[in-house]
């Protein structure tokens, strides 16, 4: 075994290969701040590695490597992309960069908008003391150093200033059109006191995406996010959402994650006011030799406050579903309400299911609980149906929507989530 | 004592036994140290002193070897700092690795000869070394049952009872050293066979500098006629126990062994490094449970042993079983993973595990369930209660290995904490590698419930009775597991274990 002190000096030599001779962006005097530090992050964290107990379930080596390996494009078949039907203010990045000609005008009532691009010139900007606060936070008690590379490097990405009630939801699309492209885009939210409003995010994004989503929710704001990762193959990613929620605010969460090669979802939610609620949710549906974690870490700061992670995942052919949830109670947070649900149906032999659900509790008066199944499709369900005369693959269908059904219904808003529903069921319709 | 003078005693139960049972008061109990001469190996770690172990045993050149090849790997190791502990630095050559009465420096034929100091000592604590019916002497139990008992004091084994007996069925029973000596070809078969030298870091430790513990061979088809116990006495200080224990049921065997162990109370802290292996073959049943009632410093966190403990058992044919049940009470620092590797078809697998933190403990405790055999089986129920500034972890794998098909793992993690100060931890692992086994895993985290409080005071219970009741309550689906006598033990331990932690 490698002496651990031997192992961090290899982390942080390999960081210091991958960071020589790179330029950080030009930028005002605030972004500069915040981008050093983050640089200084990475290069004291050093690279992750699968020896991090972080990373146990999942190789990084494809996120940190200094080339992408090229990967084809996936034909969609003519299937129109997610959320499509919905009236929303579409802003496009194609493969991680911003498309000014695709994307709505940024005008919406009770909402501001700008891209990192020109925030990142100016001297003053309301995202100034916002810009990779959250995920320096966010790298205790467990280091995140490929959320300090994104934040040291990335120029692409939207900081929305939420301050009313907007009308239509703002919808982040990301094409993908080069077989080589790297990514890294970097969101910045704020949704202002008392104020609420849908994020819908969709496509593939890159063939190697490292994305950040640093959202702070002042005290009785409101945030949906809903995310549906496309389709692609072959494509390799992680996604970081870093949330602060004041007092008395909400945060609703849901990712679809379908196919890619690699794709890891990193949600680090921190509950800071009282009486705060955050529920986090996610489908999967794994059918190749795909490789999809869902990583997640609640800490409630303050009393009061609620936590849901539920995360349902289908996987067969080779596919491997990772899910690491963990609640932690800080002192303070009394009456707390934590739950967490990780479960996975093995629709064959080869399928993988990997997962470490925590509990970390310092407060007394809680009531938490967690619990996580894996098995394959209920043989008395499909007997029950098959007797009614449906199907065996019909049934089986069935049988897997209504598993998914339950982190679908964490979605506030029943139209997205039968929107991704019917999605869904045309899938394994058409792939039997 | 009022409780005691209503009590009919049995004949041939000493007193003392009945009240370590019975006594629901006073905090430590095991903390007075026997005044007894002792001849001490040199200070420090070296090649030396496994060389004199080895020597001081009498052993074989293969088993030199084999314990300076596990020093060396521990040389080359770390030591491990996963476990949400927070352990100071250890510093190796300030213990002892070899204590022994002087008076067992000419080996005694018998029990009796043995010095009468330390069988009084066993006495006080309440294990009878004199062949005779043990324990469960209180009006209304059962027919009391024979257990035979290997009592190691320090470093060495002070003898064996019921030997005889044992040896008529066919079954050995004895001190490890003994085996070496006696029995050295299954020795050499199996040392090692389930905790390999290099293993982890404490058994590394363990395999270079062991000193003693209980050996035990169950034949083929035999129930074994009695259930075996080992009781461990630290006593010198600044001494390091590290006893190995060998357990192999051949095929169709069965045995139920029992392992107790306290320390005197110290300002300092003392290094506990065992390792059990268990080996089951086609049919056998293992049972194997433990009080673990090492002292766990005092009320400020000062002193206590550190216990850093490797078990496994290697179900390693068809249908072989193993169930740990364990009672963690004591020790300062708590680090014991006993597992199952479930090798066969039709193997099984239980851990029941109840672990009480008060004050400033430290237990990260759990089980392993490796499924490799077709339909194997695995249930793992683990209660963890903290209180005062204690630290309780859970952790524990599931893993269903591809050819694990159609197996089967159940566990479930139930966390009561007492008071603002301690925490509660769940860290498990679920590795689910083939899709026909089903895994289950559930765990809850509360604190004392105020109804069930409520309750039990409306009734003229005081605070901490009430709690103590709850808490056994709580614990109930693991304490039914245990033998009898040690249930009863451990009962009481639960309620002296919480002593202070309420108000």
């Amino acid at each position: 075994m490698m002496p651990r002190a031997k192992l961090k000096a290899q982390k942080v030599e390999a960081a210091n290969a991958l960071l020589e001779g790179r330029a950080l962006p030009q930028g005002g005097a605030w972004i500069t701040r915040a981008r050093s530090a983050a640089e200084k992050r990475v290069r004291e964290l050093g690279l992750p590695t699968k020896r991090d107990e972080y990373w146990r379930y999942t190789d990084p080596r494809r996120l940190t490597a200094a080339d992408v390996e090229p990967g084809a494009l996936h034909d969609t078949q003519g299937e129109p992309p997610a959320f499509d039907a919905f009236d929303r203010v579409k802003l496009v990045f194609v493969d991680g960069v911003f498309d000014a000609d695709a994307s709505d005008p940024m005008a919406l009532e009770g909402v501001e908008i700008c891209q990192l691009s020109q925030a990142a010139m100016t001297d003053l900007h309301w995202a100034r003391d916002l810009y990779g606060s959250l995920e320096a936070r966010g790298q205790s008690p467990v280091e995140r150093p490929l959320a300090s590379l994104n934040t040291a490097y990335a120029t692409q990405g939207v900081l929305i200033r939420i301050t009313g009630k907007p009308e239509k939801p703002i919808s982040l699309i990301y094409h993908r059109e080069s077989e080589t492209s790297d990514a890294m885009v970097h969101h910045v939210i704020r949704v202002e006191s008392g104020a609420e409003a849908t994020i819908l995010e969709n496509g593939p994004f890159a063939t190697r995406f490292n994305q950040v989503m640093e959202v702070d929710i002042a005290d009785g704001g409101t945030l949906h996010h809903i995310r549906a990762q496309g389709r692609d193959h072959e494509r390799v990613g992680c996604a970081h959402f870093f949330a602060r929620l004041g007092a008395g605010s909400h945060l609703k969460s849901f990712t679809l994650t379908a196919n890619g090669a690699l794709i890891r979802n990193d949600s680090v939610i921190w509950l800071d006011g009282a009486a705060g609620s955050a529920h986090v949710a996610g489908a999967t549906v794994g059918d190749g030799a795909f490789h999809h974690d869902d990583t997640v870490f609640i800490t409630h700061g303050a009393p009061r406050c609620e936590s849901r992670q539920v995360f349902k995942k289908v996987l067969r052919r080779s596919a491997v579903g990772v899910f690491q949830g963990k609640i932690l109670v800080n002192q303070v947070a009394q009456l707390t309400d934590g739950y967490q649900i990780s479960q996975s149906l093995l629709l064959d032999e080869d399928a993988q299911f990997l997962a470490k659900p925590e509990l970390e509790i310092y407060a007394d008066d809680v009531k938490c609980s967690h619990g996580s199944t894996s098995g394959e499709i209920d043989s008395n369900q499909l007997f029950y149906l098959r007797a009614r005369g449906v199907p065996e693959d019909t049934a089986k269908t069935l049988l897997v929507l209504a598993f998914l059904a339950e982190a679908l219904d964490e979605i506030a808003e029943p139209a997205y989530a039968e929107d991704l529903r019917a999605r869904l069921e045309a899938w394994f319709e058409r792939r039997g | 004592m009022a409780v005691l003078d209503e009590t009919q005693m049995r004949e041939g139960v000493d007193r003392e036994t009945v009240e370590t049972v019975q006594s629901m008061a006073g905090t430590y109990k095991h903390g007075w140290e026997t005044e007894i001469e002792m001849d001490f190996a040199p200070k420090g770690l070296n090649e030396d002193i496994v060389r004199l172990i080895s020597e001081k045993n009498n052993e074989p050149e293969w088993l030199l070897e084999w314990r300076l090849d596990a020093y060396r790997r521990w040389l080359t190791m770390e030591s491990p700092d996963w476990a949400m502990l927070n352990i100071p630095e250890i510093d190796y050559q300030e213990q002892y690795y070899y204590a022994k009465p002087k008076s067992m420096v000419e080996k005694p034929k018998s029990l009796d000869d043995v010095d009468p100091k330390l069988l009084e000592t066993y006495a006080k604590l309440g294990i009878p070394l004199k062949e005779q019916m043990l324990l469960a002497g209180v009006e209304g139990a059962e027919e009391g049952r024979k257990v035979a008992v290997d009592a190691v004091f320090d470093s060495v084994s002070l003898g064996t009872t019921f030997k005889k007996e044992l040896a008529q069925a066919g079954v050995i029973f004895c001190s490890i050293s003994e085996a070496v000596q006696d029995h050295p070809e299954l020795v050499k078969k199996y040392l090692g066979s389930v905790v390999p030298q290099n293993d982890n870091y404490f058994a590394a430790l363990n395999s270079a500098v062991f000193s003693d513990g209980s050996f035990v061979y169950i034949p083929a088809g035999v129930k074994c006629p009695m259930e075996l116990s080992t009781y461990f006495r630290i006593n010198a200080e600044n001494t390091g126990q590290f006893e190995r224990t060998l357990i192999v049921a051949e095929k169709g065997s069965h045995v139920s062994y029992l392992e107790g162990c306290t320390a005197p109370k110290r300002d300092t802290t003392q290094l506990h490094a065992a390792v059990v292996e268990i080996v089951i073959l086609e049919d056998a049943e293992v049972k194997y449970s433990t009080v673990q009632n090492w002292f766990p410093g005092d009320e400020n966190g000062k002193g206590g042993i550190y216990n850093f403990v490797t078990k496994r058992a290697d179900c390693r044919e068809d249908r072989a079983k193993v169930m740990w049940t364990q009672v963690e009470t004591g020790s300062a620092i708590t680090w014991k993973y006993p597992s199952c590797i479930l090798r066969g078809d039709d193997t099984q697998g239980e851990f029941y595990s109840i672990a009480i933190a008060n004050n400033w403990q430290q237990a990260d405790t759990g089980t392993k369930m490796v499924h490799l055999g077709k339909n194997s089986r695995s249930r793992i129920v683990s209660k963890g209660i903290s209180a005062g500034h204690a630290q309780n972890t859970y952790r524990g794998l599931v893993s269903m290995h591809p050819k694990a098909k159609e197996s089967r793992n159940y566990t479930q993690c139930d966390s009561l904490l007492i008071g603002d100060k301690c925490g509660a931890h769940t860290v498990p692992y679920i590795e689910v590698r083939n899709a026909s086994s089903r895994v289950e895993h559930e765990a809850t985290t509360s604190k004392v419930d105020d109804d069930q409080l409520f309750y039990c005071r409306q009734r003229g219970m005081d605070e901490e009775e009430a709690v103590a009741l709850v808490v056994n309550g709580f614990c109930k689906e693991v304490l039914q597991e245990l033998p009898m006598e040690f249930a009863m033990e451990a009962q009481a331990l639960v309620a002296i274990s919480l002593e202070g932690s309420v108000g």
